[in-house]
């Protein structure tokens, strides 16, 4: 056995599951405060990543201002989605909602790419090219900044639950009605679980474009990013950074010892496998609430 | 006036019950299958091939996750690997020299066997998780058809389908396929129009209502679920073969990708979902608007003479269907055939509108 090889791949593998869990973390807030789930994640995540490039590149603008700018852009979004589009589905079957939301995710698919360009294009944090050393294990800065950024921001969205908004938003997610009785704007908070979700979305947008580029490929996230909503609990936020962790760490293993036994592409089903054993072992997940349904 | 009902006395139960009591729908009807029929006789052989045989198939396929998703309100999001296994367990069949009409069978039974695998999770989960646990399996069937190449041939590999051999006669040219495709969608559509008034229909109308409140009162969810899977895939199977064997005359493992699936999701949602007529406008609709578009901008481009960006046209279709989709369910959540059956009520009672109930 190579521990290094194996330290390697874990640390690496950690690091790119957190930024994975930024996408994970929206879907949990929207589902939280509504119950719904939002299939169109990883498209916002592609237009944070875009918006970003178009701020930084066209307009000129530095990226410590194009970066919040894109945030602050996508947070919009998410509270327009939810204003003008959700809103009008309450007590509408979920199969409606699941498929509205899958139908913004293709409409965006083609509305960003198609009126931005869909080559790939580059967006440069100014984090520097060379890995990290520890030991004799290399470790990609840009994962390391990643996922130290996905690490504040789940831990953020952690504190945030403490908060006023945040203590609403568990009392929605608790019980719409009764919340709804003693004052509560229901449908406000969900409009800030959505924005908020839009923010996620544009930070794993930006990190993950800066790792890849910036092309329609980002909106495949959402995959994984169901596998570790899936994985960690729908309703659970802490869920999100186990599950993101377990799930990059078993990517990157798969990626580099099975690959080579069954020529490539592990690294895409290793989701797959996760929210199928999921599903069947334990459906609400690791940390999910269980849900029990009367007559 | 148009469907006129005065003078229409049903003395039986068996006619109350019949599938169009008013006799012009069954003209609509006994006209739309004359001139599907009698098409090739008057229109070109390239329109035949391109867009009348494809809606006949895209409406099978359709009508198959119809029945899951409108009847007994399954969600699916991986169809379109149904549809791949079945089109690959024929392909493989028919060259190993099995007969067309058997490689068909076996094609449907093969994708109903793997089919009701899709189903074991809809025995645990519903809704939302069976969404995301039937996208999971897309993926996995794409990844073993891609990555076992006694499957696919190896990766980017095309496997071209053998000629159609049906009872003994080479079917020869686009007409005869057409009216080979015609007759597989007509025989789907008379199943999905009689599955409702059977008790099998109405048990997976009860799991579809409230399947813990189905079991209470006597109706196995489990043996419903697992057997609405199956028929459906059989459905999609022997509809992904056909679209191998008929259309594309050759199978790839991109022709049956996420896409496809939600292509079908699509078409049932815009269509209408439990709706059988709907199912032949949804594919109509989603089949033909991209055309339409492409066409439209090329022709705007031409016209007034501004150069239309060749990205914004190859996204236009992606744009299309999630425009689509969103709007329909936003302003039309029951679809195009709802939109009929409004017309339809508003010329039941046509000029006297004041005699309407």
């Amino acid at each position: 056995m190579d521990y290094y090889l194996i330290g390697e791949l874990s640390i690496n593998g950690a690091l790119v599951g957190l930024m994975y869990s930024l996408v994970a973390l929206g879907i949990v807030l929207i589902y939280k405060a509504s119950r719904y789930a939002n299939l169109a994640q990883g498209a916002f995540a592609m237009t944070g990543g875009y918006l970003c490039v178009v701020l930084a590149q066209m307009l000129g603008l530095p990226m410590w201002l194009a970066v919040p700018l894109s945030a602050g852009m996508l947070f919009l979004l998410g509270m327009l989605v939810e204003r003008l589009m959700l809103r009008r589905m309450i007590g509408q079957p979920i199969i409606m909602v699941i498929m509205l939301t899958l139908g913004l995710e293709i409409l965006l698919r083609g509305l960003i790419p198609g009126s931005m360009g869909s080559a790939v294009r580059k967006l440069d944090l100014g984090i520097p090219q060379q890995p990290l050393f520890i030991g004799e294990m290399l470790i990609n800065r840009a994962y390391l900044v990643g996922g130290l950024v996905a690490l504040a921001l789940i831990a953020a969205a952690i504190l945030f639950f403490n908060s006023r908004v945040g203590v609403r938003m568990r009392a929605v997610s608790d019980d719409q009605i009764a919340s709804w009785s003693v004052g509560i704007r229901v449908e406000r908070v969900i409009a800030v679980a959505w924005g908020l979700a839009g923010l996620a979305a544009a930070a794993a947008g930006i990190l993950w474009g800066s790792v890849q580029g910036v092309d329609w490929t980002l909106s495949l996230l959402l995959l994984k990013g169901l596998a570790i909503a899936i994985l960690g609990g729908l309703d659970s936020i802490g869920g999100v950074l186990i599950a993101g962790l377990i799930i990059g760490i078993a990517e990157s293993l798969a990626a580099g010892y099975l690959d080579t036994l069954v020529g490539g592409g592990t690294r895409d089903v290793v989701a797959s496998v996760i929210i199928l054993l999921t599903v069947l072992v334990r459906p609400h997940g690791l940390f999910g609430r269980e849900h029990i349904e009367r007559v | 006036m148009f469907y006129r009902r005065a003078g229409l006395r049903h003395t039986r139960y068996t006619q109350d019950r019949q599938l169009w009591p008013l006799p012009f729908d069954r003209f609509l009807l006994g006209l739309a299958i004359v001139l599907l029929v009698l098409a090739p006789a008057f229109l070109p052989s390239l329109y035949i091939g391109t867009y009348l045989m494809p809606w006949l198939l895209w409406t099978t396929a359709t009508l198959g996750l119809n029945l899951l998703m409108g009847v007994a309100g399954q969600v699916h999001l991986g169809y379109g690997a149904v549809m791949a296994i079945g089109a690959y367990g024929a392909l493989h069949a028919t060259r190993s020299g099995v007969p067309f009409e058997f490689a068909l069978l076996i094609g449907g039974l093969l994708s109903a066997a793997i089919g009701v695998v899709f189903g074991a999770a809809a025995l645990r989960v519903k809704g939302l998780y069976l969404a995301i646990s039937t996208l999971a399996m897309q993926y996995l069937v794409d990844y073993v058809i891609i990555h076992v190449p006694a499957i696919s041939g190896g990766t980017q590999a095309t496997l071209s389908a053998p000629p159609v051999r049906l009872l003994g006669f080479a079917l020869t040219g686009d007409s005869a396929y057409y009216w080979f495709a015609l007759a597989m969608c007509g025989l789907v559509t008379m199943f999905m129009l009689n599955v409702r008034r059977t008790s099998y229909g109405r048990a997976l109308a009860a799991v579809r209502e409230k399947d813990f409140a189905a079991e209470i009162i006597g109706v196995s969810t489990f043996r419903y679920k697992l057997s609405v899977f199956w028929v459906s895939s059989f459905i999609g199977g022997v509809a992904g073969t056909l679209f191998a064997f008929c259309y594309y005359k050759a199978v790839t493992p991109e022709q049956f990708h996420l896409e496809l699936s939600i292509q079908m999701l699509a078409t049932v949602i815009v269509g209408g979902m439990g709706s059988v007529l709907g199912s032949y406008f949804g594919a109509a609709l989603i089949l033909l608007a991209p055309v339409v578009l492409n066409n439209g901008l090329a022709g705007l481009a031409k016209g007034l003479s501004i150069p239309i960006n060749a990205d914004i046209a190859a996204h236009a279709p992606l744009v299309l269907y999630g425009g689509l989709i969103v709007g329909f369910l936003l302003f039309e959540p029951l679809g195009l055939a709802k939109i009929y059956a409004n017309l339809r009520n508003y010329f039941l009672v046509w000029p006297f509108r004041h005699a309407r109930r």
